[in-house]
């Protein structure tokens, strides 16, 4: 019996047919609107070239901005989240008590919503009653308690904070599979050879781990370009343009009723973001029997 | 050389315990307050609470109209699981078994969309043309549309490891191909379905942009919109918007508990080869 009759096609259209009218559909109408003077006001749509893509990398206005922002956003939590989720699988791959308690309760975040991270958050960073301004000025660190989401200067450096403080146990928690996969053999022959602790994490470890970093880092920056709910709920952009990304930006077009602006930041990000996804996949996929 | 192993396991749980408090004491202070009164969470402290005001919940639920949100909230992850579920076992399983050019393509074309972002305001249009907008079919629609890419990568590779045997012997013995799939395949996929299932819950529960953009009536609002319109309102009642954030999140937090095992296994998947 033929492949086709076992195996039926019609098996994915469901799948299919969503996928491609509320997901791919609307990216690729996203891609046409740009290029066109739509918003809540026109009653017709007019092509007008490259205008929106003139406007939004304009200096007169605050989108290259977002568009920094959002880069930097991506830049400073994925490399911080790697780091710090590195350190903190070698530490909970070691002889620790309760080693499962403590893996557990550092991704206890990740499983939590970005939107009520933030609210957790506009607590604890609130410059008078929060709790880490409390905590500072109890060891009397009070010079460092600091206004720290309405201070523009220090806004976004404290939303990239807490983005890491939620996110950085999901690296973890790859990485210590990663960690566990390595034969332990050559932790053996290093240790029988008199390696430190150090040369056997720089030798043998890491370079193990790189084609998991590699993963951790690709997932991290599809993440970070695509933010909106945790600064959303923690600055909604403010104050002023300080803490604006792309997402958030969107929303307030949308808001707004500039449709057109709207959709080319969209596009833009989108056709960064396949760029970048496209070698994601391709190793993703790799040794799944597929070839690209 | 004893004393500095005992002085170094010493420093690692030291600094175990440091990292688990960091990430804890966030959470506590939120368990606390929302059994304090309004004036005790006013300063918003880890203190314990002198007397456990269990009317905050029941405060919350009422005003936070956290009721109707609550059914919302299960009725749009519920049906996205059970949706997302069937039709991506279904294309992953014949996209894995059936591997000729255009199934190849199919597979890539699918995938791909884990690294695509939404474009919301052209989907405002779509959901229009379709009558969609502002309903809880839409909203359980598209949140089964943008779970479909990385639960077909997840089930995919999963299937790949089934033996085709299987399906062989199960035609010579006279089953169909639904029944094959139904009978005998899906069976087989539990321990996927179980993590698919337990990461799209997770993952809509948590989800409120979607809500934002698409659903204008507060009647149809999931919990993480309701909360967040209730801390717009109460802001200066801590112990309320406590309540709250712990009401919304007590459900994610019980299938985290119970599911940790295949969440892992899920997050893990396709990241580390092996």
């Amino acid at each position: 019996m033929s492949k086709n009759r076992i195996y039926p096609t019609r098996f994915v259209f469901g799948a299919l047919i969503l996928y491609v009218a509320l997901f791919v559909l609307p990216s690729v109408m996203g891609l046409g609107y740009s290029f066109t003077d739509w918003s809540v006001y026109s009653r017709e749509i007019h092509f007008v070239g490259l205008k929106n893509f003139a406007t939004v990398f304009s200096a007169d206005y605050n989108y290259t901005r977002m568009l920094g922002n959002t880069f930097l956003f991506t830049v400073v939590t994925t490399l911080a989240k790697n780091v710090i989720g590195l350190a903190m699988a070698v530490l909970l791959t070691r002889k620790v008590k309760l080693l499962n308690f403590h893996r557990a309760v550092m991704y206890l975040p990740c499983v939590l919503s970005a939107l009520i991270v933030g609210m957790i958050f506009k607590s604890v960073l609130n410059p008078k009653i929060g709790l880490l301004n409390t905590f500072l000025r109890s060891i009397g660190l009070g010079s460092l308690a600091k206004n720290w989401l309405t201070d523009s200067k220090i806004a976004f450096r404290s939303v990239m904070a807490v983005d890491i403080w939620k996110g950085m146990g999901y690296i973890m928690t790859i990485l210590i599979a990663g960690i566990m996969s390595i034969p332990p053999t050559y932790y053996e022959a290093a240790s029988i050879d008199g390696g430190s602790a150090w040369q056997c994490f720089r030798c043998i470890t890491l370079p193990l781990l790189a084609p998991t970093l590699t993963v951790t880092t690709v997932l991290n920056v599809i993440y970070g370009l695509k933010v909106f709910d945790t600064v959303y709920s923690l600055t909604n952009g403010g104050p002023g343009y300080a803490t604006e990304v792309l997402y958030t930006g969107v929303y307030k077009e949308f808001g707004l009723g500039r449709y057109a602006v709207g959709t080319t930041l969209s596009t833009i990000m989108t056709l960064v973001m396949l760029i970048a996804g496209f070698f994601m996949i391709r190793h993703m996929v790799k040794g799944d029997g597929q070839e690209i | 050389m004893r004393r500095r192993k005992l002085l170094s396991s010493l420093g690692v749980n030291v600094l175990a315990w440091f990292l688990s408090l960091v990430l804890l004491a966030p959470l506590l202070l939120i368990l606390v307050n929302s059994f304090k009164t309004s004036k005790a969470a006013s300063d918003m402290s880890l203190a314990l609470p002198s007397s456990l005001e269990w009317s905050n919940f029941s405060v919350v639920i009422e005003k936070g109209k956290l009721g109707i949100a609550f059914l919302n909230s299960m009725l749009y992850s519920v049906c996205s699981v059970l949706l997302c579920t069937l039709l991506c076992t279904m294309t992953s399983y014949v996209l894995s078994r059936n591997r000729r050019r255009l199934h190849n393509f199919l597979y890539l074309f699918l995938v791909l969309g884990i690294a695509m972002p939404v474009n919301f305001i052209p989907l405002m249009r779509t959901m229009q043309a379709l009558k969609l907008i502002n309903t809880r079919l839409g909203i359980i629609l598209l949140y089964t549309a943008t779970q479909i890419p990385f639960n077909v990568f997840l089930i995919h590779s999963f299937v790949s490891k089934i033996s085709p045997e299987i399906d062989e012997a199960a035609v010579i013995d006279g089953a169909s191909p639904s029944g094959l799939f139904f009978r005998i395949i899906m069976p087989l996929m539990k321990p996927v379905l179980v993590t698919v299932m337990v990461l799209t819950f997770l993952n809509t529960w948590n989800e409120f942009v979607m809500p934002l953009y698409f659903l204008g009536s507060t009647d149809k609002w999931p919990m993480t919109l309701a909360v967040y319109n209730f801390f717009g309102m109460y802001f200066k009642d801590w112990n309320l918007v406590c309540a709250d954030i712990l009401l919304t999140s007590l459900p994610v937090i019980i299938v985290y508990l119970l599911g940790q095992k295949y969440i892992v296994s899920g997050m893990t998947a396709g990241a580390v080869k092996g």
